[in-house]
């Protein structure tokens, strides 16, 4: 037996010993996802539990160093845990901004001081993080931010306003991108910083969406005092002063990897074709009875299939060790373009019956506020055109205006 | 298995490209053209191709060929695709290599197999009656005759037709047209009493013929496959043909676009690179994204071939759909951002725009494939 087959085995008897039954349903969706925080508030006593033995384990974040609370497992033994935990249908014990975007930037830029005090409780899951970027004057343009983050001596003074804060109402702490030397340019004027979302002065707002209530929050930041460290030699900025920029890129070629890797939710969703047909019926030749519909449906079905085998080939290269750079942009692109598509033809199928905002029958509106939803799906992580002006700039090296 | 050419298969694809760039560039094919070549390929460059074991890429190393399988044969598509090469390879080292290596005898392949691959025999498919491709609407008929059969019918559009010595021709032996049972495969010589052909001069300057068979006789040796039941061994050999034509849309659709972002990076207007308009940019992003949705589709085709080539079908038409269309996008983008001179006969572009349109109509369109894919889905 290989080592990682002997791995693969203990992963195996312990996943197995430890997870209660409760978790075993293969349950996804936002209201199963356990989010921890210091406010979080257990759907049930298997979830605490789960989530206390996986943490103890370090498997939260099995990649993590095992110092800073992770399980310090190498990429193939991560892959065998994911692979075990799917095969036995066990939810995940914890999602997080924190997880995401957060421990990886510390990772690669913070000090060991800064790892040391915020990595091991976001892998525990008492601290929830929420990510504080767009500003309502920057959005596809994010480097223009002018939220204002002063030098008073011994703290910071931050003012300003974030938007699109996911849950940023039910979370502990904010990594923020604040402006430090207005004078710069704009790129070189910004860092990244750790702020305490109980300092005065924090206040957040939940924002209403065309598709109903969302997770996102105006954040604002009036006269708050952010010390300079979180603790002795814990520097509230993470990487260089100024240099914030870097941090951001990362983090964002990073979620667009995650959301091109999601394909837009095309994994494990139903077949356009396949709705259409119990939607629309079929004629006495077994074809989708709206020839017109059946023939963009088809369209459609081909370039998903598409999309999803060059997912599939660029982790392969990936792997291969050809790394994915610029083209996690056009996962985002095609991918998100791709889901707004997909909606689109599920209404059109579904006609007026999915226009029932209230009610049992289309439990209250949920695919009409799905295909909504996916609107933002090509605005939020840098818009559809951000994307193209990325692949123009950095893989067609077509030059600036 | 993962979706990346092997070590073995990228070399052969640099070795591949540096021929093709020297000993048969697009400069080839416009002197074909021009000169109005009787044969519309260079037999000499065949026959070079076939020293480098590229005529045998699918015939296994016991009969002369170099054995690569369908993921080589498809790389060497490609780069084809991207030169506009005119060869016999789709018609003899893709379609009839891969009808004799799964359905035919054991002395046919003997026979023919390792003249395949040293280039001494070009062999045609004949499928194709009417304008549109449609296998189950064969009509042309094999009807039975003392110990074998007699062909009467004509074919359209098949590839290298014109200079064939044997041909592939699927013949109704039972039922009607529009039924896929009755359908059977024969390996006819040109030579043969009955067979005329008119070279077809096509709109990518390359060879396909109309062949009209008058009562010809063939016998039970010359069948390929079982009788009646051909149709599941023509699907194979199209499907086989359709992956070899994504991989060269692939390569022709390559090619014009880097010809394309290249002239982007040059031409100037207003004072300015035209690559830095932002209207140029976005369309030539969006193009860059479905050619890489081309590349995936395509080498998924030609790995299912070599996996589980009775399987391979549904992917194989995936492929064609998909790169038939995208290759036609980017053809069309090309000759429009490359503006007046994409226009001129001079320039190559235009060869490109010629090509993929033929390519993509070969073994079916897009449309014919989406509309499959949909029927085997249920729809």
């Amino acid at each position: 037996m290989t080592d990682l087959e002997a791995f693969q085995k203990d992963v195996r008897g312990w996943l197995d010993a430890n997870c209660p039954k409760e978790m075993r349903d293969g349950a996804g969706g936002e209201e199963n996802i356990c989010w921890g925080g210091r406010r979080w508030k257990f759907k049930s006593e298997a979830q605490k539990i789960w989530l206390e033995r996986m943490a103890a384990k370090g498997w939260t974040v099995p990649a993590w160093p095992k110092e800073y609370g992770g399980g310090g497992l190498s990429k193939d033994e991560v892959k065998i845990l994911k692979d075990e935990l799917r095969k036995m249908k066990m939810r995940s014990p914890l999602e997080s901004f924190g997880i995401w975007m957060l421990g990886p930037a510390l990772l690669k830029y913070g000090t060991h001081e800064q790892k040391a005090m915020f990595l091991p409780p976001i892998a525990r899951g008492e601290i929830r993080w929420c990510q504080g970027y767009s500003e309502p004057n920057a959005g596809s343009d994010l480097a223009s931010l002018q939220t204002k983050c002063e030098d008073k001596g011994d703290h910071w003074l931050v003012n300003g306003q974030k938007i699109w804060t996911s849950y940023a109402d039910e979370s502990d702490w904010i990594f923020v991108l604040v402006r430090t030397d207005p004078k710069a340019a704009k790129h070189d004027g910004i860092s990244f910083i750790l702020i305490d979302m109980t300092a005065k002065g924090v206040s957040t707002k939940p924002i209403k969406l065309i598709s109903g209530k969302s997770p996102f929050c105006e954040t604002f930041f009036d006269d708050v005092k952010v010390p300079k460290e979180h603790g002795p030699g814990i520097n509230a900025i993470v990487g260089t002063m100024n240099r914030g920029w870097d941090v951001a890129k990362y983090l964002l070629t990073h979620e667009r990897e995650m959301i091109g890797a999601g394909g837009g939710g095309l994994m494990g969703g139903r077949g356009i074709g396949e709705m259409a047909a119990q939607q629309v019926g079929l004629d006495d030749r077994g074809r989708l009875a709206d020839p017109m519909l059946r023939a963009k449906v088809a369209q459609a079905e081909v370039d998903g299939w598409a999309f999803l085998l060059t997912m599939e080939r660029l982790k392969d290269e990936s792997k291969a060790g050809q790394g994915m750079g610029a083209k996690s942009s056009m996962l985002k692109y095609y991918g998100t373009e791709f889901n707004k598509r997909r909606f689109e033809l599920f209404m059109d199928a579904s006609g007026s019956e999915a226009l029932e905002w209230e009610g049992e029958r289309t439990e209250d509106g949920k695919l009409a506020k799905g295909w909504l939803r996916t609107k933002a799906n090509s605005i939020e992580g840098g818009t559809s055109e951000v994307q193209l002006n990325i692949i123009s700039k950095r893989i067609l090296e077509l030059p600036d205006a | 298995m993962p979706l990346i050419l092997n070590e073995e298969q990228e070399m052969l694809k640099e070795s591949a490209r540096g021929f093709l760039e020297e000993k048969a560039p697009v400069s080839a094919l416009r002197k074909l053209r021009d000169e109005r070549s009787e044969e519309g390929f260079s037999r000499a460059l065949w026959k070079e191709m076939a020293e480098m074991g590229w005529a045998g890429i699918l015939v296994e190393e016991a009969h002369g060929g170099s054995g690569f399988g369908f993921v080589g044969a498809g790389v060497l598509a490609e780069e084809m695709g991207r030169t506009l090469t005119a060869s016999p390879f789709l018609s003899t080292s893709i379609l009839a290599a891969t009808a004799l290596n799964k359905y035919a005898s054991e002395a046919a392949k003997d026979e023919y197999l390792p003249k395949i691959a040293s280039a001494d025999v070009v062999i045609a498919l004949a499928v194709d009656e009417s304008r549109k491709h449609g296998p189950a609407n064969i009509a042309m008929k094999a009807e039975k005759s003392g110990n074998g059969f007699r062909l009467s019918g004509a074919k359209t559009f098949v590839a290298d037709g014109h200079v064939a010595d044997k041909i592939i021709v699927a013949a109704r032996t039972a039922g009607a047209a529009g039924e896929e049972g009755g359908i059977s495969l024969f390996l006819v010589d040109m030579k043969a009493k009955g067979v005329s052909r008119e070279r077809t001069i096509m709109v990518d300057s390359r060879n396909a013929a109309r062949v009209n068979f008058d009562n010809v006789a063939v016998t039970g040796e010359d069948l390929i496959g079982e009788i009646d039941n051909g149709y599941m061994a023509l699907d194979g050999v199209l499907s086989a043909g359709r992956a070899g034509l994504a991989a060269e849309l692939s390569g022709s659709a390559q090619q014009a676009f880097e010809m394309t972002t290249r002239y982007l990076k040059e031409r100037t207007q207003f004072g300015k690179v035209i690559g830095s308009f932002q209207a140029l940019q976005h369309r030539a992003a969006h193009l860059y994204c479905e050619i890489e949705l081309v590349k995936s589709v395509t080498l998924k085709a030609l790995q299912d071939l070599d996996n589980a080539f009775g399987m391979a079908s549904v992917t194989c038409a995936l492929a064609k759909a998909k790169a038939g269309e995208v290759a036609k996008l980017a053809s069309q983008e090309a000759v429009q951002m490359h503006g007046g001179i994409g226009m001129t006969d001079e320039y190559d572009i235009g060869l490109f725009m010629k090509r993929i349109r033929v390519a993509q109509e070969m073994f079916g369109d897009n449309a014919y494939h989406a509309d499959r894919i949909a029927r085997l889905r249920g729809y």
